[in-house]
């Protein structure tokens, strides 16, 4: 139900822009009311206007922080450009920067998704793909030796999509073969990825010399990502990556024979078959793409940010795709600017932290929320009385669990 | 939930609940963004009558019935119930002034029997508020024998046939004492045996002193059964008559606005080489029963072979197994010499043949595609649509520039999604894809089931032109009008077995409607099932 209303919505662009939209901003002020909740000033003031005024602070502050963690603080910007040192301007581009980080991974699992939902399929693995590129990436990196860097670097990310890629090809030869629906054999394999760094960490092969801990070695310099901006701020090539993925998943969408087949398969694979497309085939080359693209979020996260292997690095990306993918609609531009929206509200959430004691679950929440709406357009459309989108005669059906 | 009580007299037999009454409808209009829907319309359905309403597709029949029943509410105009004016708003009120709908698509719950179906939204219940499943089930018992519509109330409705669960459904209106009946548009999904058995159910309605209103562009029948005609068309009423002072090409001109051709004119044939060679042909269906068994039979280029049967005899087997869409167990497909028995359905389609499926939104079209992308479904991958990998999308959008106006397709742009055609014109992006491609064999499934008559006669037409063209046409349909008016051969398929092809001339209706059935016409001695076909 969710796959068909989400990637084919039988409204007009603008129309669930809006609902997008008014989706977080209802959730950003339900979300404000937890913080209220949460405010000892609140409850321990004297009269009820004095606690209006402390909710509202409250609220301010929190939103505030979150906002200056996310995008910085638009004033400090010529101020720190006339301090004239690096680190002066670094600090006033920090917050934009950790956006950034936070993001890149998030568009390519978001990707991820998306392309599976185009074809039909309900990606779950991308937490064991994240895994499985960030793998193989990260043995490249520090086992391959003596290559200049303009060709370690690409091997390496070559390696991360292949990772990701067996991980998604495996569900979906057997989706392809025997039916085996998607999101169980993702699940499973998400386990298995998981388990097998545990494994990996603590062979030779992997760990770090002279430690005892899961950690592995560090990657060669020369397959790290190269930084943007300096020693300071942490915004990686990979970010450049993450855009033509995007722009890539859109051609290869829209503009190739295999997009066509995709969608095809995606909206209606009864129809699609009989007009002769191989649906396993798409099957088959869907899943192991998707897979790719989330391996590579693995990839630029190990070459950009982290530089070696620690278990639990992949920290639920997967499952954030599912996510961003969701609040993109299905579409590659939408993917990017909801990675960009989590990704701020991810790395502002630690500056709220800092500056008010407002724990970083509070994103969680809202993140939750604005699924939620979104997963339900007709609250928000109630809420908001806005015009009903407009349905085509057929009634889509989800296909459900059982194909 | 506990439900309310239906008033269900002690007396089990005489039913005073529903009344005869008389329905008027008075200028009654109603606009939609862009369309007048109904016009100033005038409409009256006297107790017991069988008032048939005509019209095509979007002549505003269904609107004007929504709005009796209470979905809509009307701009202007009014309803009278014996004279008296009422506003229906919602289905509940129309339920209560004795209105009952039974819709063209239904609306029954297949995991439920025929009682709970029937007794849905009107539970009746016992003390503590537990459902009377024992009521429920002598009502449909009762109302099943006194009009004639036996369902057995235990059944699971997800296994009768589409025939059984119109009846559900309209004992489901009884149930609620309807004494007016609206049938929208109910031998649409029949077979012709179901069909007389419908229109044996509306008489004796009839004599209980019911009234129905029936809903259909099928003249023949609405002239059997109609005391009076009502035709619609663009939202107005332009004809109002009697079986008796018309003819079905009357009714006919009156629904389209112009003379039209009820009979395609089909010059004889002039078969030449084989095209299409079946021999010994097997194949499973998704049960893994045998549904197409040990048949042969051949199609050659320049002519038409009809193959008549009611659904569920192995003909969608049939077809599937000849596009490659269902795996073949036995037996050889040979088309123009290629044998095709294990093909792909891009293999067949690309061997030259072309398909119209029987299920044009299941298996035709891609709903959220445009029209331009659904007249290019089978060929993206060649050029022009595509250079080696790259798509052409451009290419696709004046190719369907071209083949709309071709094919008289009524849509806004090429870019409008397929999904929100009516039939008719969904229909006509399949046809127009597949006749636009070079086919040397072109097998078209039910080609125009639930289709207005425009549709029907230009489909029609364009198959005999291709036909003429040289190409070998196979139709399987369940419409004896269509097997009958387009087969320069008949075949008749029963429990998966063909009976035929044999020369039109040679047969006559009832001969092939008594195949059909599996009686055996001392004709062919192969089947000799037993008579009485679907279940």
């Amino acid at each position: 139900m969710i796959l068909q209303s989400v990637v084919a919505p039988q409204s007009t662009t603008w129309n669930s822009i809006l609902v997008v939209l008014l989706a977080f901003v209802t959730a950003l002020v339900v979300s404000a009311g937890f913080v209220i909740a949460s405010d000892p000033t609140v409850f321990a003031a004297p009269d009820p206007l004095s606690a209006l005024g402390n909710a509202g602070a409250a609220v301010v502050n929190a939103y505030g922080a979150l906002l200056a963690g996310a995008i910085g603080n638009p004033s400090s910007i010529p101020a720190a450009f006339s301090s004239g040192t690096p680190s002066g301007i670094a600090l006033a581009f920090y917050p934009l920067s950790e956006t950034l980080v936070a993001a890149c991974p998030l568009v390519f699992t978001g990707l991820a998704v998306a392309l599976g939902f185009r074809a039909g399929l309900f990606n779950i693995g991308g937490e064991g793909q994240v895994i499985a590129g960030g793998l193989a990436a990260g043995y490249v990196g520090f086992s391959v030796h003596g290559l200049p860097g303009i060709v370690e670097l690409p091997l390496a990310l070559v390696a991360g999509f292949v990772g990701g890629g067996l991980w998604g090809f495996v569900p979906g030869l057997l989706k392809a073969r025997t039916g085996a629906h998607e999101v169980i054999s993702t699940i499973m394999l998400n386990y298995v990825a998981i388990y097998l760094t545990y494994y990996f960490l603590n062979t030779a092969l992997f760990q770090r010399p002279g430690r005892t801990d899961p950690i592995s070695r560090v990657v060669d310099t020369g397959a790290m990502l190269p930084s943007l901006a300096g020693v300071n701020l942490r915004v990686h090539a990979g970010v450049f990556l993450a855009v033509l993925a995007a722009v890539a998943v859109y051609f290869l969408l829209w503009r190739t024979v295999f997009g066509f087949e995709f969608r095809a398969v995606g909206s209606n694979p009864a129809a699609a078959r009989a007009a002769g497309i191989n649906v396993g085939r798409v099957v088959v080359l869907a899943m192991t793409l998707a897979g790719g693209l989330a391996g590579l979020a693995g990839a630029t996260l190990i070459l950009g940010v982290q530089f070696s292997l620690t278990p639990g690095f992949s920290s639920g990306l997967g499952f954030d795709g599912i996510t961003v993918a969701l609040l993109g609609r299905g579409n590659p531009a939408g993917v990017v600017a909801a990675a960009l929206l989590f990704g701020g509200l991810r790395a502002g959430s630690i500056q709220m932290q800092a500056s008010t004691s407002t724990p970083v679950d509070l994103v969680q929440v809202i993140e939750a929320l604005v699924i939620l709406f979104v997963a339900a357009p007709a609250v928000i459309r109630a809420i908001y009385r806005l015009r009903t989108a407009p349905v085509s005669v057929t009634p889509t059906v989800s296909p459900g669990w059982g194909s | 939930m506990g439900g309310r009580e239906v008033n269900i007299p002690a007396a089990a037999t005489a039913r005073s609940g529903a009344d005869s009454i008389t329905l008027g409808l008075k200028g009654i209009t109603k606009r939609f963004p862009g369309v007048l829907a109904n016009d100033h319309i005038d409409l009256t359905v006297e107790p017991g009558e069988i008032h048939v309403l005509l019209g095509e597709n979007g002549a505003g029949k269904t609107t004007l019935m929504n709005i009796l029943y209470g979905l809509y509410q009307p701009d202007e105009g009014e309803i009278l119930v014996n004279g008296v004016p009422v506003k229906f708003h919602s289905p509940s009120d129309a339920i209560r002034a004795g209105i009952g709908m039974v819709h063209q698509h239904f609306m029954l719950i297949p995991v439920f029997t025929v009682a709970e179906n029937v007794m849905l939204g009107s539970e009746l219940t016992r003390s503590f508020g537990f459902l009377d499943h024992r009521r429920a089930r002598l009502e449909v018992q009762r109302l099943g024998q006194e009009f004639g519509l036996a369902v057995n109330p235990d059944t699971l409705v997800e296994s009768l046939s589409v025939g059984a669960q119109q009846r559900v459904e309209i004992v489901k209106a009884l149930y609620r004492q309807a004494s007016v009946l609206i049938l929208d548009e109910p031998t649409a999904v029949l077979t012709p045996s179901e069909t007389e058995e419908l229109l044996t159910v509306m008489q004796s309605l009839k004599r209980a002193g019911r009234s129905i209103v029936f809903i259909t562009h099928k003249l023949r029948d609405a002239m059997q059964v109609a005391d009076r005609i009502t035709v619609l068309r663009g939202g107005r009423v332009v004809g109002a008559t009697v079986p008796a002072n018309s003819s079905e090409g009357e009714l006919a001109t009156m629904m389209v606005g112009h003379a039209i051709r009820l009979r395609v004119e089909r010059p004889a044939a002039k078969p030449g080489a084989v095209v299409l060679s079946v021999a010994g042909l097997t194949a499973h269906d998704d049960r893994g029963q045998i549904a197409v068994d040990d048949v042969s039979f051949d199609v050659r280029a320049g002519e038409i072979v009809t193959i008549a049967g009611v659904q569920g005899n192995g003909q969608t087997e049939l077809v599937r197994a000849l596009m490659g869409l269902e795996p073949v167990v036995a037996g050889r497909i040979v088309v123009g010499g290629h044998d095709l028995t294990s093909a792909s359905p891009r293999q067949t389609l690309d061997a030259g043949v072309g398909h119209v499926p029987e299920d044009r939104i299941k298996d035709g079209l891609i709903a959220d595609f445009s029209i331009a992308e659904n007249l290019a479904l089978d060929v993206y991958y060649l050029p022009p649509y595509a250079s080696g990998p790259i798509l052409n999308p451009t290419e696709m959008v004046h190719n369907a520039e071209v083949r709309i106006p071709e094919f008289d397709i009524r849509t806004p742009s090429a870019l409008t999604s397929v999904g929100t055609l009516s039939g008719g014109n969904q229909q006509r992006v399949v046809v127009a894809r597949e006749f636009s491609r070079p086919v040397s064999l072109m097998i078209a499934a039910q080609p125009t089931r639930g289709l207005d008559v425009g549709s029907i006669e230009y489909i029609h037409e364009r198959i005999v032109q291709l036909r003429d063209r040289g190409a070998a046409v196979l139709i399987v349909s369940s419409d004896l009008d269509e097997v009958l008016g387009m087969g320069d051969r008949i075949a008749v398929m029963f429990r998966g077995r063909m009976e035929g092809p044999f020369e039109s001339e040679q047969l006559t209706r009832d001969e092939i409607g008594l195949m059909m059935a599996g009686a055996t016409t001392g004709r062919n001695a192969t089947s000799g099932g037993q008579p009485g076909g679907n279940l």
